[in-house]
């Protein structure tokens, strides 16, 4: 079984986002950018099913920017076997919608017939959640999101998912799409030799016209501004004065 | 203009807070009318029909809908969607699974967690860890929305609506439901408690998040925590707080143990009232902390609850 890893190339979650003056979006240049951690989670899993040998080949794809070939070399790195680079922006401030993905992974899904998809369950810029749901949804096949444990069974994949509620266990027929939530796995570090051997590793480059997928957006992004700030609080000495505080306010 | 929106029900019990909010959130938008679906759903559908706002109740009840398998619900919703401009929901984690598959259906973007509708066509929402507010006009011919309920008051009761009941859709008959793990809990439910104690990575152990949980208890408040004490297996996943957990805004939040990353401010930043006890003064925690003590948790926390 062939199994494929959508994974996106996205500001590194320790960095401190700052929203542009002009409300056109929020500073990229010159900012760390990583693959998108549940993407990592996603490849770890996709590995792992390799190593267990429940799969045959990982093939990994990201769509955006050329600069995403980094993102891709890195999932190689840490082991995954192939690699698809669909560009279709050329500016690093462009977003590809989850719809125009989804439609992009589906063409992509077609062509390389794996038999499982594992995505992320959120890019950490665009706070979406919905690519992978909508994949399963263009492809018609079953889904299995926010997954904290992962069974192949045969033709079955037997996967827990994290809810508002506490855990919920699900059979889903294969193919299927995956989402990966945070306690799926831990995923490894590429080491130096990998990262020298992944320089090799297949990394094919196509465009969003090659496969006749129309990336417009659906939602027009009028601007973006500053959240809130909150209002700096006060330190109290003691738990006494502590208490007395939340009575004035008349939190208790 | 007109709404379908999916209620929150689970096990044929009606979440009315999550699905009042969604309610409020819509009105703007058209006449709501609520779908209720599941195994057993009529009880929630009548429920769902007292919200005030709501116009009508569609139900379908059907073993199909147990446990509200995303595809049967999506099949159904994408099914009855051409009478509506808009198709909603809360957004709970099963929100989350079915309407981003709803919206690819009818060949459409989905808006996820959206906090303020400014116009039929236009919506605010956070991104990157609600570091940023983007405001997104959208030009599909139907919108399909997920609330984040933390922001918005939830409808009162005192309607009385019709409750129409529709027949199941096709089965897709791609997944079935295993198990659920619940655990059940006296406790108020986190995303709509009025007070959240949380701990952190702070608090060490399993057995010693029974100090958060005491408490919680004396103030009658849900407990949470962040996902470093979630990943250590001191908490279960569902009482994670943040970016990538539940979104809450109660009266009073009290962190106790963390350190506030944005991840996690994500989650609590616009409770009315945040009490932080950490024992590093520089814990980013205290910048958006009203009342912030440098303390020991383990000497502070137990003190506050002989206190209270
Ligand atoms: C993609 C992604 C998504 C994430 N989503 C979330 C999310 O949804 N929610 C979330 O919470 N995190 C999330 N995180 C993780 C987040 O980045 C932080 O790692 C996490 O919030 C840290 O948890 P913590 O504050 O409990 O632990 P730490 O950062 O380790 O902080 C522990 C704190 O406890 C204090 N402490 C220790 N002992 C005591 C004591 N005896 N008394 C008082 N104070 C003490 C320390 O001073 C320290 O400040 C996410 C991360 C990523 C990459
Ligand atoms: N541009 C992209 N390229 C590759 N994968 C993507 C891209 N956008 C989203 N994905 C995948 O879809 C998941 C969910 O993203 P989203 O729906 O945008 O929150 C991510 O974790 C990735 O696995």
């Amino acid at each position: 079984m062939k199994v494929l890893v959508p994974v996106k190339r996205v500001i590194d979650y320790n960095v401190k986002v700052r929203v542009k003056a002009d409300g056109t979006g929020v500073d990229l240049a010159n900012v760390k950018m990583s693959m998108n951690p549940f993407d990592e989670i996603a490849v770890e899993e996709a590995i792992r099913l390799k190593e267990a040998g429940k799969a045959d080949e990982v093939v990994v794809v990201s769509i955006g920017v050329k600069q995403a070939q980094e993102t891709l070399r890195t999932a190689l790195a840490m082991g995954a076997d192939r690699a698809i680079l669909i560009i279709a922006a050329d500016d690093v401030n462009t977003d590809i919608e989850p719809l125009a993905v989804a439609k992009l992974l589906a063409k992509v899904v077609e062509e390389e017939q794996p038999g499982l998809v594992v995505a992320g369950k959120q890019a950490i810029d665009n706070d979406m959640n919905a690519t992978g749901q909508m994949l399963s949804a263009l492809l018609g096949w079953s889904q299995a999101t926010f997954a904290s444990e992962v069974d192949i069974d045969g033709d079955k994949a037997v996967v827990t998912r994290e809810v508002d509620g506490g855990l919920q266990t699900i059979k889903v027929n294969l193919p299927a799409i995956v989402t990966a939530d945070l306690r799926l796995n831990e995923p490894r570090y590429a080491t130096l030799p990998n990262i020298m051997k992944a320089k090799k590793k297949p990394l094919d480059e196509k465009t969003a016209a090659d496969y006749g997928v129309d990336v417009t957006p659906r939602l027009e992004v009028v601007k973006t501004s500053e959240p809130a700030v909150r209002q700096a609080g006060i330190k109290v000495e003691s738990v006494d004065e502590l208490v007395t505080k939340l009575k004035e306010a008349g939190a208790i | 203009m007109a709404v379908l929106l999916l209620a929150e029900i689970n096990d044929g019990v009606l979440s009315v807070d999550a699905t009042a909010k969604a309610v409020s959130a819509s009105t703007s938008l058209g006449d709501v009318t609520v779908l209720a679906v599941g195994a057993t759903a009529a009880d929630a559908a009548a429920e769902a029909a007292k919200i005030d706002g709501v116009a009508k109740v569609l139900v379908a009840e059907d073993a199909l809908y147990s446990h509200r398998l995303a595809e049967p619900v999506a099949t159904l919703m994408a099914a009855l969607a051409a009478d509506y401009s808009h198709i909603v929901a809360p957004a709970t984690t099963d929100a989350k699974n079915i309407l981003p598959r709803v919206a690819a259906l009818l060949d459409v973007m989905v808006l996820s967690d959206v906090t303020a509708v400014v116009d039929a066509d236009t919506f605010e929402r956070p991104i990157y860890a609600g570091n940023a507010i983007q405001t997104v006009k959208s030009s599909d011919a139907k919108k399909v929305i997920t609330f984040r309920t933390s922001t918005f008051d939830a409808a009162g009761e005192g309607g009385s609506a019709a409750v129409e009941t529709i027949a199941a859709g096709d089965n897709p008959g791609l997944s079935e439901w295993v198990e659920d793990k619940v655990a059940e809990s006296d406790r108020p439910e986190l995303t709509s408690a009025k007070i959240v104690v949380s701990g952190g990575r702070g608090v060490g152990s399993e057995e010693d998040f029974a100090i958060i949980e005491k408490l919680a208890d004396k103030l009658g408040a849900a407990v949470g925590a962040s996902r470093a004490a979630v990943d250590s297996g001191f908490a279960p996943n569902d009482w994670q707080v943040g970016q990538t957990g539940k979104v809450v805004a109660p009266e009073l939040y009290i962190a106790a143990g963390i350190s506030g990353a944005i991840q996690h401010l994500a989650g609590m930043k616009d409770s009315k009232i945040i009490v932080a006890i950490n024992k590093d003064e520089e814990a980013p925690i205290f910048q958006v902390a009203d009342f912030g003590l440098v303390a020991d948790l383990f000497e502070a926390v137990p003190a506050l609850t002989e206190k209270l």
